[in-house]
Formats: C-alpha cells, sequence, structure tokens
C-alpha cells in the first residue's frame, strides 16, 4: 500500500478558495444558535473562574504586574487563552464529528461543494467561534470596569486571527485523527505548554533565558504581546511582526490541514 | 493497458443529450490493486441503471469516481454532458446522491435539514419553500416537518435522505445501497417512491445487491465483479441469456445423495449449496416427475431469477 502512506502531488495543489464555503459555514452557525447559550456559558466559565480566583486570590499577593492590576493582566491572557482553546475544540472534536462520525462533510461535498470549500468553511468557522468567546470575555473584563478603552476592541480581530491559528492546528490534527483520544496529544505536548509559557499567568521575562527564547516561538505569546497594551490603551510594539508571525502560523496550518484532508477524504 | 478495456458496451444510441452519464474504461487502482479494471456503461435519460455486485466488486469506488470525488486513474467520465472530475462540481449541481450511510443532520429539523441542504445548491429561500412541502410530501414526512431527527425511524430518515437528494430538482438521482438495513415495509415504501419518480420521468443510477430491488426497479442492470463488467442488459434479458428458465431446489439432508444419484442426470446444471441442491433446467418435468415418485423429499419449482444470474455470474463463495 505505498500510495497510502505517500503524499501523492494531486493533493498538494494550491487551495481553492470561493464563496462557496459560506453556506457551510451558515450550517455550523445554525447549529450554534440552537446550542448558543451553553456554548457561550461554556466558552465565558472556565476562563471567568480562573480569573476571578487567581487574579483576586493570588493578585492579593502579588499586586500589579506589567501595569495592570493582575486580574487585568491574567484576564486579558484568558482572553487569548479561551479564543485558542474554543477554536483547537471547534477545529478538533467538533469537525472530527462532523466529518467522521456524523459524516456531514461527505454529504457536502455529494452537493456542488469542494471539499476545498469545506476546510475553508471549518476553517473561518472555529475562528469565529474564537472571535465570539473572545468578545464574551472582553465584554466581562469591560464590567468589571478594566479595559474600557477603544483600543482594546481590536482584541477582537486579534481572538479571531488566533481562531485561525489553532482551528487550522485543530483541523491538521483532525485530518490525521483515527479516533477522539488523538486530540490528547495536542492538548499534552501543545495546548499545555502553550499555556504556562506565553505569559497568560506570568510575564515571559520571569523564565530563565532559554525559556523565555523558546517562548517566542509560540503563537500564543505574539497574541498576548499584542492584546496586553491594547487594554492598557496602547498601542502594542512590533504589530506588524507578532500579525506576521501569527498569519505564518494560520497559513502554515491551514494548508497542511488542507491537503492531508483531501488525501484522507478525495481518494 | 490494453487489456485494462476488457468490454464496451453495445453501440451508443441516441444523442449526447440523452446521454446522462457515461464511462469509458474507467480504471482505479490502491496501492497496486485494481479496484475498477476497465468499465464502460452509458446511462440513458428515463431509465434506471442498476449496478449489481457483491461487497467489494468496486462499485462504490465508481460513483465516487462519477461524482469526481476520487480521480480515476484511467478512462473518461461525462455526466449530465460536464467532464467528471475536471467540471465534477458543475455537473453535481444537477446531480442528487442518497449514500450509502445516513448523513442527514442531527442537530436539525426535517425542514431545516432540507433548507440547509438546499443553500448547498445556492437555491434561493423562496424557491425552496415553495419545494420543500412537496418533497416531504412525496416522502411521506410532511407531517413530520418540525419533528427533531431523533425522533425519526430509520425508514423515515431514508425517505427524508431521498427528499433530500431531490431538493435541486435533479436530472440524475444516484443511490447507493438505498434500502441496506431497512425492515421489508420501509423498504417497499421507498421503492413506491422510487417508481414514482421513474414515472415521472427521472433517471436513476443505482447500486444494490439486493436482487429483489434490481428486479423491480431497473430497466437495465450491469453485474460487476473485481472491477469488471460481467454482463449488461435488461433483466429479464440477462436471465434469458445466462440461466436456465427454471429451477427447481431440493431441500434436506437426502438432497445431496439424491443429487448426486439422479439429480446431475435430470438436470442441465446442478449446484449444491449447503442442504440444497439447486437444479437448473430447460424443462423441469423430469426432474419433478422423478421427485414425486420418491415422495417425501421437499422440493420447490420456480422459474429463474435475478439472483440464479447473480450466483451463476459471480460464484457462490462469500465475499468481505
Amino acid at each position: 500500500m505505498a500510495e497510502t502512506s505517500a503524499l501523492p502531488t494531486r493533493f498538494a495543489t494550491p487551495p481553492a478558495l470561493s464563496l462557496r464555503f459560506v453556506p457551510v459555514w451558515r450550517r455550523n452557525l445554525l447549529v450554534w444558535r440552537k446550542l448558543a447559550f451553553a456554548s457561550l456559558l461554556g466558552n465565558i466559565a472556565d476562563p471567568l473562574f480562573y480569573m476571578l480566583a487567581l487574579g483576586y486570590g493570588l493578585g492579593a499577593l502579588v499586586g500589579e504586574v506589567g501595569g495592570m492590576p493582575y486580574v487585568a493582566f491574567i484576564g486579558t491572557g484568558m482572553v487569548c487563552q479561551s479564543a485558542m482553546f474554543t477554536a483547537s475544540f471547534e477545529g478538533m472534536y467538533s469537525a472530527f464529528s462532523r466529518m467522521h462520525v456524523q459524516r456531514t462533510w461527505e454529504g457536502i461535498i455529494n452537493a456542488p461543494i469542494a471539499l476545498d470549500d469545506v476546510v475553508l468553511a471549518e476553517w473561518i468557522w472555529s475562528a469565529t467561534k474564537a472571535a465570539m468567546s473572545t468578545a464574551a470575555i472582553l465584554a466581562v473584563l469591560f464590567a468589571l470596569g478594566f479595559g474600557r478603552t477603544w483600543l482594546a476592541l481590536w482584541i477582537l480581530p486579534l481572538g479571531f486571527l488566533v481562531g485561525l491559528v489553532f482551528g487550522g492546528f485543530g483541523l491538521l490534527m483532525t485530518s490525521l485523527a483515527p479516533g477522539y483520544e488523538f486530540f490528547t496529544y495536542f492538548f499534552t505536548l501543545v495546548i499545555t505548554p502553550m499555556l504556562l509559557l506565553s505569559g497568560v499567568y506570568f510575564p515571559v521575562d520571569q523564565l530563565p533565558g532559554w525559556l523565555a527564547a523558546t517562548a517566542n516561538v509560540l503563537p500564543l505569546k505574539h497574541a498576548i504581546d499584542l492584546a496586553r497594551p491594547l487594554m492598557l490603551a496602547r498601542a502594542p510594539d512590533a504589530v506588524a511582526q507578532h500579525v506576521v508571525v501569527l498569519l505564518a502560523y494560520a497559513g502554515i496550518a491551514y494548508y497542511a490541514a488542507l491537503v492531508l484532508t483531501r488525501r484522507r477524504l478525495l481518494r | 493497458m490494453a487489456s485494462i478495456v476488457e468490454r464496451v458496451l453495445p453501440g451508443r444510441t441516441g444523442a449526447t443529450r440523452d446521454r446522462v452519464l457515461s464511462v469509458q474504461g474507467l480504471v482505479k487502482r490502491y496501492g497496486g490493486h485494481d479496484v475498477v479494471r476497465g468499465l464502460s456503461f452509458e446511462i440513458r435519460r428515463g431509465e434506471c441503471f442498476g449496478l449489481l455486485g457483491p461487497n467489494g466488486a468496486g462499485k462504490t469506488t465508481t460513483l465516487r469516481c462519477c461524482l469526481g470525488l476520487v480521480e480515476p486513474d484511467d478512462g473518461t467520465i461525462e455526466l449530465c454532458g460536464e467532464p467528471v472530475p475536471k467540471a465534477a462540481r458543475e455537473a453535481r449541481v444537477r446531480v442528487g446522491v442518497v449514500p450509502q450511510a445516513d448523513n442527514l443532520d442531527p442537530d436539525f429539523s426535517v425542514t431545516e435539514n432540507l433548507v440547509v441542504y438546499g443553500r448547498y445548491f445556492g437555491i434561493d429561500r423562496a424557491t425552496l419553500d415553495a419545494r420543500i412541502p412537496k418533497l416531504l410530501e412525496f416522502a411521506g414526512l410532511a407531517a413530520k416537518a418540525k419533528a427533531q431527527l431523533r425522533t425519526l425511524s430509520g425508514g423515515m430518515k431514508r425517505r427524508l435522505t431521498l427528499a433530500r437528494a431531490l431538493v435541486n430538482d435533479p436530472e440524475l438521482l444516484i443511490l447507493d445501497e438505498p434500502t441496506t438495513g431497512l425492515d421489508p415495509q420501509a423498504r417497499h415504501l421507498i421503492w413506491d417512491g422510487l417508481r414514482n419518480l421513474l414515472a415521472q420521468g427521472k433517471t436513476i443510477l443505482l447500486t444494490t445487491h439486493f436482487m429483489d430491488e434490481a428486479a423491480r426497479l431497473a430497466t437495465r442492470l450491469a453485474v460487476i465483479d473485481h472491477g469488471r463488467m460481467i454482463a449488461c442488459d435488461a433483466p429479464r434479458a440477462l436471465i434469458a441469456e445466462h440461466v436456465e428458465p427454471e429451477v427447481v431446489e431440493v431441500y434436506g439432508d437426502a438432497a445431496r445423495a439424491w443429487a448426486n444419484a439422479h439429480g446431475r442426470r435430470l438436470s442441465k446444471r446442478l449446484e449444491i449449496a449447503g442442504e440444497t441442491a439447486f437444479c437448473y433446467a430447460m424443462d423441469a418435468q423430469p426432474l419433478l416427475a422423478d421427485l414425486a415418485a420418491r415422495g417425501g423429499v421437499r422440493y420447490l419449482h420456480r422459474p429463474a431469477n435475478l439472483e440464479d444470474l447473480f450466483i451463476k455470474l459471480t460464484g457462490r463463495e462469500l465475499r468481505d
């Protein structure tokens, strides 16, 4: 079975981008609307508990961090973390259900929609959900009196971008997954270190030099470097550099996911 | 490569527009194993064409190639006038598909399933709103329009899948084993629906391994095995061509001994499977006379059917 493991060049063609992804995206939106409350609650509750418990509990000990109260510091980290989690879940568990368990994608590509349209729709959708959870947590921060500045609204598109990165990686995992258990690797080996090293809970410069340098390659770190100044109504430094890194991660993950999904389903 | 094209269908009749699907010399390999080996057939407007074959014969692979979901290794396909896979997406605008495994949206109601699927074809809401009640009526689901999917029985889900495949008013309806897993009542309802569609002039491509289904629905049948076409014609013509017209089935412990002692002599052809002897004859009278004279043997006299044809062409051994 040489063909099974090799990646024939016919799957490695450029992505066919078209607006045909819209009806597939709307399908996911319609499902979400039915469960919106539970979904948003899930998106908010977990980060909210962390934010409040660590923010006020630990915050009482550490005081201000990075020029803001610790609860706002960790809250901003939680915004980015939540976008990462939401998109990863959507790209993995939800997309895998639609692809493999419910065979939804199979039904869709029997209609005049190409698999490329489906993957694009899932990618954009995972980022959409990331932006929605970003908005929810941002609303909580505003309600607590933090980040009430127009600049902070830039965190919304940032959440979308973080969603593109992790939705892309989620879909990449889905294209390779034999079952749900497979996603544990991603959480253990990628998400957890990312969470601890990217500066969600403490500034990265607290880490020893070599570890801080490692953190610099992590996409979540770049997202947080953009988000924190925005919360303080400041324009972040090196915006272009951070955005380029995030876009590069997003693009590479998406393309790899697309090629491997084609190989998985179009043979 | 010459050996790949083993059989070309009898002459092309009619103009291109009467040909809804044309497959010529289709070859598909997986890892050095030929799943489809030079398959050729054409489907004419208004007919129900059946692809019949044991498990693993290449039926589903052939369908996936026809829809442009799999790139063939060789051969040409034209679906609804479009070259496939090059313009497969354009061709699929005019095709409806009932897949082998259910893939309805479990999160949606019956109507939502049709609306969402209709949007994949770019059909506007007004057209869908006008069309959906008719589709539900056709599928016998008018009372279930707002029902959630999990409340439907297996048969209802299959009928909804059929209705969904008609949402774009397709020129060609492709059904991959549409009644597998259904009880007889549900199966008959699907058959009624399909006959109804044929009466309205729809064209159908159907794969099945139910002989009953093929006999009831197909105007023409292709028997395929190991990726090759073994025979292709109207069901009755196929039976007449390949199988002796009369069959006597003899049952029980004594069937084998009787078959070896007398049955073989009185039949044109005889096969034993388990505790049944199948005697094929041009005229069954001598067989029947012998069995009646002997007494105490259970037997059944019947005309040859598609199952006999299928077994004769594809053998009795089990396929997995």
